[in-house]
């Protein structure tokens, strides 16, 4: 019952783990400390629900797409995770662990983003709370997200370019770790994903499965069992595809699938696909899988999806792959890219191209007629609409 | 016995470790700055393993480690390096790097190498002090090496009891909260930190790091510690391109006097 569950000590299995530098044991230790009475605690829960829903929208849709379903002759559900405020499933996280930020006396809020989609939900509760708010982002994802940067900024963000490494995700982080460890007193570190020491995997994992948590009554409402068959979603550090997945854990004949970023194809040296391309090591404070050379350097990945280029992946989702509980596979920039304007198309969904990766995975799974699939919907496109138009010019009518 | 300790034993205070990474700048400089420093004065010197994502440093560290990535260094090329090192110097050797590596190379593998070639330290920032305790204490002392720990400004006294206890050699007393490369303050902060940790009657001595670049910060960390460790600054001074590695380090070494 409780092997999916973190351990005392943070660990997954034999991952996870908090592989931080002293600088950062104190304000570490204090969360691990405190994280788990907090989100328990009766008035948090009452205020986090109360913001998911009258500010983000929640329940967020379970959406039937009939003629996706008829196109891939099964019954294909969308969770709409694109409809919250801001664009994506993050703000649920973002709104949790402002609260705790504020709980724990914290003023000013450091964050990473890839997208850009963690740093507008971040920019966002920042604005809400009235917290100070510095958000990082490497240079190629600024280029790319042109139009979430312009979210950030005007809500009050600062939005501090990375030009180390390959200008992306994984700079970022590094980057918001350097400025946490220089300002720790008063600054939390509202970390986007389930990466990281512990306790991010498991605190962000329990804000995610809100997402799960109305899963099981929409599709009780909907198809009388609570229990789909198979629920697919899309992965790069591993967030919205843990909140979807977190209640279902302890359903074994639920089907869990996770869709990597497989860039320009596994076999190429441009791809973030982590699990099927990496092997055990610590990156940003946690034992899991890492995308390294021979000698343990961090190799950059490459993905068209700004928020899946990342060369690391949660202990939870490295833990899932080891154990077969849940199955991995890798889409490439141009499969998602297809499944993205297929959806556009089919249903008059224009979906974020992190979530195009679960799409995709249609394509290359079969499915019984009878059975029902959930897909994480976990964005929507305006972000990406540059490079949707892009592809799409070059797309033969 | 481990040159760290017989360094504290002979010198009680006042003592220099120089950091630079292996590596940097070019691709056969480490042994000549090695060589160099032990030359002109430092009592001990840490190399430091170039990792591709340096959380705890600042842009001069981060810098020197990409460039010495691009050059060729690694963990395996500079145990190599160091065995020829070691028959040229006798003053302590400690490696410095981040645990990736380390845990890639194998940590068994890389102490019994390091208790052949004869380096006397290692420093694993993102190695938590637990970890060690559980998985890697004994195999260090098999092997006669210290395993050095970090203490910062946040560290509770009752921490830093615990640290003391596991950390043999010294113990690296972060000056301030920060990456490494920032400038020290001396505020009444600092100084009041220092006393404290200085005044609790430890088991290891102290060597301050982080921020010392030059004759006056180095003082100020004499003043409460056994000695100083320069590092960013060090790196800094290695950049100049009109001079030999050996000569920026005489040069850098002599400002310190």
């Amino acid at each position: 019952m409780n092997d999916y569950q973190v351990s005392r000590t943070g660990y997954y299995g034999e991952f996870g783990g908090a592989f931080i530098p002293e600088m950062l044991y104190a304000n570490i230790k204090e969360l691990q400390d405190s994280y788990l009475d907090m989100l328990e605690d009766p008035g948090f829960r009452e205020t986090y629900l109360d913001l998911l829903r009258d500010y983000s929208g929640r329940p967020t849709p379970l959406f039937f797409a009939k003629r996706l379903s008829g196109q891939y002759r099964t019954n294909i559900y969308l969770k709409r995770e694109d409809l919250n405020h801001t664009g994506a499933h993050k703000i649920n996280n973002a709104i949790g662990q402002a609260l705790l930020a504020k709980k724990l006396g914290k003023r000013r809020i450091v964050a990473e983003t890839g997208a850009g989609q963690h740093g507008v939900a971040t920019a966002t509760v920042c604005a809400l709370m009235d917290m100070k708010c510095t958000v990082y982002m490497g240079a190629e994802d600024i280029k790319r997200q042109k139009p979430n940067v312009g979210r950030m900024k005007m809500l009050g963000a600062k939005v501090i370019p990375v030009y180390q490494g390959n200008q992306t995700l994984k700079d970022a982080v590094n980057e918001a770790m350097r400025d946490w460890i220089s300002h720790p007193a008063e600054t939390h570190y509202l970390l986007g994903s389930v990466v990281g020491p512990h306790p991010y995997p498991d605190l962000v994992t329990r804000l995610q499965a809100i997402i799960s948590e109305e899963l099981k009554g929409q599709m009780k409402e909907k198809t009388g069992s609570e229990d789909p068959g198979t629920i697919i979603a899309c992965v790069g550090g591993g967030s919205n595809a843990a909140g979807i997945f977190y209640h279902y854990l302890d359903h074994p004949h639920v089907r869990l699938i996770g869709a990597e970023a497989a860039g320009k194809g596994i076999h190429t040296n441009k791809t973030a696909a982590t699990l099927l391309t990496g092997r055990p090591g610590v990156l940003h404070g946690s034992f899991s899988s890492v995308m390294q050379d021979d000698d343990g350097q961090i190799t950059e990945p490459y993905s068209i999806s700004a928020g899946l280029d990342y060369p690391g992946i949660g202990p939870l989702h490295a833990h899932l792959h080891q154990t077969g509980r849940a199955e991995y596979y890798a889409v490439t920039d141009d499969e998602a890219l297809d499944a993205a304007l297929n959806l556009s198309r089919k249903e008059g969904i224009i979906p974020a191209l992190e979530s195009a990766h679960a799409l995709a995975l249609l394509d290359k799974l079969d499915f019984p007629p009878d059975e029902h699939v959930v897909i994480n919907l976990s964005g929507r496109g305006d972000k990406d609409l540059q490079t949707l138009l892009q592809h799409l010019e070059n797309e033969p009518d | 016995m481990n040159r760290i300790d017989k360094l504290f034993i002979t010198k009680k205070t006042g003592i220099l470790s120089v950091y630079f990474t292996a590596g940097y700048p070019a691709p056969g400089s480490t042994t000549k700055i090695v060589t160099a420093l032990e030359e002109n004065g430092a009592d001990m010197i840490e190399i430091g393993i170039p990792f591709s994502d340096p959380v705890a440093d600042g842009p001069v560290i981060q810098k020197s480690s990409h460039r010495a990535l691009q050059n060729g260094m690694s963990l395996e090329v500079l145990l190599n390096r160091l065995s020829e090192i070691r028959n040229n110097v006798t003053i302590p050797l400690i490696l410095m790097g981040y645990f990736n590596p380390v845990l890639q190379f194998g940590m068994e593998k890389l102490c019994s190498r390091l208790n052949r070639i004869g380096i006397d330290g290692l420093i694993i920032p993102d190695l938590p002090p637990e970890e060690y305790a559980k998985k890697y204490r004994n195999l260090f002392r098999d092997h006669n090496i210290h395993n050095i720990l970090l203490v910062t400004p946040q560290t509770p006294d009752e921490r830093i009891r615990t640290l003391d206890d596991l950390s043999s050699g010294f113990l690296y007393l972060v000056s301030a909260s920060s990456t490494t490369g920032g400038k020290l303050s001396m505020d009444t902060g600092q100084k009041a930190y220092f006393s404290r940790v200085a005044a609790m009657g430890l088991s290891n001595p102290l060597m301050i790091g982080f921020g010392i670049s030059d004759r006056e910060s180095l003082d100020a960390a004499y003043q409460y510690a056994a000695g100083g460790i320069i590092g960013s600054a060090f790196i800094r001074a290695l950049e100049n391109r009109d001079c030999a590695p050996e000569e920026n380090v005489k040069i850098f070494m002599n400002k310190l006097r």
